[in-house]
């Protein structure tokens, strides 16, 4: 047998059901490579060896039993530590939750479990989704397996870099300015935030609620579809739960593998290849453009003028949320408490829990937010974000009405040196210019890879139409098959 | 001119219940004011007449089946409060000493 941690989801599934493995080798050899590269790595928080041995197990049984199974039976994944997984620590990356063991299971997670995957563990993230880079999580920093002195992205790092360091074949994220697309391009893997709507919120611990959306990492378009279909469709849990059939992105990868894009009219956005990107960047990016051509689609520039307010939109839209969402970590129903001495108050106790419970990320956007929030600022910043994130909405939707989707790189920059924009917050902002538009406006967004740049990956984003993934899969499968996955120097 | 002052950032910290020292005071200052300064762009868009957009989901009034399911036991709901007493959350007093005697 040759090396199960090289091979795609797809492979491992039909090895599995097959007979030709089982899910127990499977995950002792991920579980092997996690024990050799974690600790440079760091892309797991928590690694639940006894539940992933007994996970896959059931699948072996199962299948000795003569069930039939799913299509992605025995197949290991990584989870963000966003979502709430039953018995198993969730720390959202942040202190205040430290030793939380979730009574219950998310929507995505109970998925994950009856499609018989295998839950390795709990993947390390900025706290509280906040972040660009993963270096904002109270636990240390994960390390991008392309260079281990550089950012694996953020919030989900911990996702990506689990899948460029061969640790998992697949991985959930979640993505509310990015958090998916991101480092997956930095890494050189696929990331896919779908629809929002289109995948369940119920167990994901909320940053921003009219932005967070779950979504698959993978480290081919086409995994990423196996799992974007296991996961996506309505949950009535979710009360944004899109209540329509999850579009058939497994198919739309398979066509777009064919090579073939005749017919399928991609737009440039204009205002992000100008000077916002580096030219490394911006060199692999039209190479990628040309490639598409080459596969018969047709490339027109598009401009949508309000998309450079997207980013100052973003920064107060979700902060906003977040000092309310985050207003339930109060020392009281989960997680830490300090200071309670029998003599200090409910607020005291509150304020010194959450004073020593989070990072200071999350209580720069806290006071953002509830600064926005407050009268006399309200119409000024978070009334006027929210006319914004109409205008963004407007140009998305009179570009499909010129074209299918729309392309751009998905970050200015490769991965950056740990280190270069902790001390400067708004330059770490600046890594999501490209992928927040699609978060306002509620699109689908993938990132894949398209080429390298000074040794290191570059992205190229897809975003398309509301409920339209299937769109963005087709097109993603397409330039995969020209230009090729890229493989890490080794560990 | 800086768009927030020390005294406001103390402020809003009281309003988020951060128990914030005083060096982080001076630290998030700096920061919360280069921030604001820049998403204050925002106010650069004319959208007057704009209708503003809170979600993207034109769902309204959604409703589920009022059906009993199972959900958690009271020590399950219980096992991460950080204290309990008799299936309740115990927290801290909430009225000051002159108010509660």
């Amino acid at each position: 047998m040759s090396d199960l941690t090289r091979m795609t989801a797809a492979e491992i599934a039909a090895l599995v059901a097959g007979g030709e493995t089982s899910a127990v080798e499977v995950t002792r050899a991920h579980l092997d490579r996690i024990a050799a590269v974690d600790d440079r790595v760091h892309a797991f928080l928590h690694v639940d060896t006894d539940g992933a041995l007994d996970a896959a197990r059931a699948v072996d049984e199962r299948r000795a039993a003569g069930e039939e199974l799913g299509p992605l039976a025995g197949v290991p994944v990584a989870v963000k530590d966003v979502l709430a997984t039953r018995g198993v620590p969730t720390t959202v990356g942040s202190k205040i939750l430290e030793g939380w063991r979730p009574p219950y299971d998310a929507t995505i997670v109970q998925r994950l479990r009856e499609a018989g995957t295998v839950m390795l563990g709990k993947t390390n993230m900025d706290e509280f989704a906040m972040g660009s880079s993963t270096e904002y999580s109270a636990y240390g920093p994960t390390h991008n397996p392309w260079d281990l002195s550089r950012i694996p992205g953020g919030s989900g790092g911990g996702s990506a870099a689990a899948l460029a360091a061969y640790e998992a074949p697949l991985a959930i994220g979640s993505d509310t300015g990015g958090s998916i697309r991101q480092p997956g391009a930095v890494t050189g893997t696929v990331g896919v935030k779908p629809t929002y709507g289109g995948t369940s919120r119920y167990g994901l611990v909320a940053f921003s609620s009219s932005l967070d959306t779950p979504g698959p990492c993978a480290r081919t378009v086409l995994d990423a579809a196996l799992l974007h279909q296991v996961i996506a469709g309505h949950d009535p849990r979710d009360s944004t739960s899109i209540p329509q059939p999850v579009p058939d992105v497994v198919a739309a990868a398979k066509l777009g593998a064919t090579g073939d894009l005749t017919g399928v009219r991609l737009g440039i956005v204009s205002e992000f290849v100008g000077e916002g990107a580096e030219p490394g960047v911006m060199a692999a990016f039209r190479e990628a453009v040309d490639a598409l051509a080459k596969l018969g689609a047709e490339i027109v520039d598009v401009s949508c003028p309000t998309f450079v307010h997207a980013l100052p939109a973003y920064y107060l839209i979700a902060p906003s949320e977040c000092s309310s969402n985050l207003a339930r970590f109060d020392g009281v129903r989960f997680g830490l408490r300090v200071g309670d001495d029998g003599n200090r108050s409910l607020e005291e106790v509150m304020s010194l829990t959450r004073e020593a419970g989070f990072g200071p990320e999350v209580k720069r956007r806290i006071m953002i937010g509830t600064y926005a929030l407050s009268s006399g600022y309200y119409d000024a910043y978070y009334g006027q974000a929210q006319k914004v994130r109409t205008l963004i909405t407007r140009d998305f939707t009179a570009a499909f009405e010129r074209v299918d989707a729309l392309i751009s790189p998905t970050t200015p920059s490769v991965a950056f040196p740990i280190g270069a924009r902790t001390a400067d917050p708004y330059q770490m902002y600046l890594a999501d210019l490209f992928t927040i538009p699609t978060n306002l406006y509620g699109g689908p967004g993938i990132s894949v890879p398209c080429g390298l740049s000074e040794g290191l990956p570059v992205g190229l984003q897809v975003m398309a139409p509301t409920m339209a993934d299937d769109r963005m899969y087709r097109v993603a499968a397409a330039l995969e098959s020209a230009v090729g996955t890229f493989t890490p120097p080794a560990l | 001119m800086a768009a927030i002052s020390r005294e406001e950032v103390a402020h809003l910290a009281r309003l988020s219940r951060l128990a914030v020292t005083e060096e982080e005071l001076d630290t998030f200052a700096g920061q919360l004011d280069v921030i604001l300064q820049a998403v204050a762009q925002v106010g650069e868009v004319a959208a007057a007449d704009i209708p503003p957009t809170s979600h993207s989901v034109p769902l309204t009034n959604i409703f589920r089946e009022d059906v009993v399911t199972p959900c958690l036991t009271p020590q399950e709901a219980l096992s991460g409060a950080p204290d309990a007493e008799d299936q309740r959350f115990r927290v801290p007093r909430i009225l000051s000493e002159d108010v509660a005697s």
